[in-house]
């Protein structure tokens, strides 16, 4: 934590930066909250969304995994699909500069690379601003995300009648406002509509969970963009 | 939950694979490139993986298809997002409409 307070007395970061910090993890709080009340809602005990969001910390593949061992898939195929998922990290770290150092802060500080901090510390113009923004970015993620999991399921955990309330519809319905800008692409977009006929065609003869890994195969579709 | 072992199991295999490929980027940095196109594959899975659960949790159940009532809300919410209303309004919003038409007698 010193790392946080030096970075602030110091202003190594703009306040537009820190403010810009403070937005994208209030928004994964909120994500967070409404992930950990969906685990919840679908019967996992409070204790799995909380471990996940510590331990694996990245939301996206965490909500694959839920959803698929909640339609009643296998943990491990959900593992691995969530792992696919978080294949992104690996270009992320060749894009990242070292940032994290070395020794204790570098088993520490990989384990919070993710989406904001990637983008939070690239957009930085020199490596001081760049080892700040990693550092207080991925902290923040990590305290907003656990932090919005462990609420949101001690709320949904309230909750009875989940139909009654719609509850159901909030799980595809937050992934898809996750996802919408991918979406934007044309390409993208082409391929996760073959993708979603393909696992709503073979849902009805197939055990649960595998529809959605098979719709992978429809990502190849990018391949035949001309390459820019 | 129905097997607790085995999804203790399959949340130990993701976190641990999920710092390995975190950990592998920096290590492999000053050795390899990873060339543009292969990185635009792997988002397209991503999004492939994610587009086909929103296609499924919001049409079906079990293995036959939902009342009307989800898909419905899930629309909504695609709209609004699509739209870039704030993630809040989408989620808030589709879940109403699911809870309204239900309350309406629509399955």
């Amino acid at each position: 934590m010193s790392l946080v307070t030096r970075t602030l007395k110091r202003s190594v970061l703009p306040g537009s930066v820190l403010r810009d910090i403070g937005l994208a993890c209030l928004a994964v709080m909120f994500t967070g909250l409404s992930y950990g009340a969906v685990a919840v809602t679908s019967g996992f005990p409070l204790w799995v969304p909380a471990a996940q969001s510590v331990f694996v910390l990245a939301g996206a593949s965490e909500f694959l995994f839920i959803g698929i061992v909640a339609a009643g898939g296998s943990p491990v195929a959900a593992a691995m699909a969530g792992l696919l998922v978080n294949g992104r990290h690996l270009p992320y770290g060749l894009a990242l500069p070292d940032v994290t150092g070395r020794g204790w802060r570098r088993i520490v500080g990989t384990h919070l690379m993710n989406d904001e901090t990637v983008v939070f510390t690239l957009a930085q113009p020199d490596a001081p601003g760049q080892r700040a923004a990693y550092w207080l970015c991925g902290l923040g993620t990590l305290v907003s995300w656990s932090g919005g999991a462990v609420l949101g399921g001690l709320i949904g955990g309230a909750v009875h009648d989940t139909r009654a309330f719609g509850l159901d519809a909030m799980f595809p319905a937050i992934i898809l406002a996750l996802i919408v800008p991918s979406l934007r692409d044309r390409a993208t977009r082409r391929a996760a509509v073959a993708g979603a006929a393909i696992a709503l065609a073979v849902t009805p003869f197939t055990p649960a969970g595998l529809p959605i890994l098979l719709a992978l195969p429809a990502a190849l579709l990018l391949l035949r963009e001309p390459s820019a | 939950m129905k097997d607790t072992t085995l999804v203790v199991t399959g949340m130990a295999v993701l976190a641990a694979g999920t710092y390995a490929i975190r950990f592998s980027g920096p290590l492999l940095r000053a050795r390899i490139s990873f060339p543009p196109r292969a990185q635009r594959l792997l988002e397209a899975a991503t999004v492939v993986l994610l587009v086909a659960l929103v296609a499924t949790t919001a049409l079906t159940e079990g293995h036959g298809l939902a009342g009307a009532a989800r898909p419905a809300g899930v629309l909504t919410g695609g709209v609004l997002a699509w739209r870039k209303a704030p993630f809040l309004v989408v989620v808030v919003t589709a879940a109403a409409v699911t809870a309204v038409l239900r309350l309406l007698g629509v399955g």
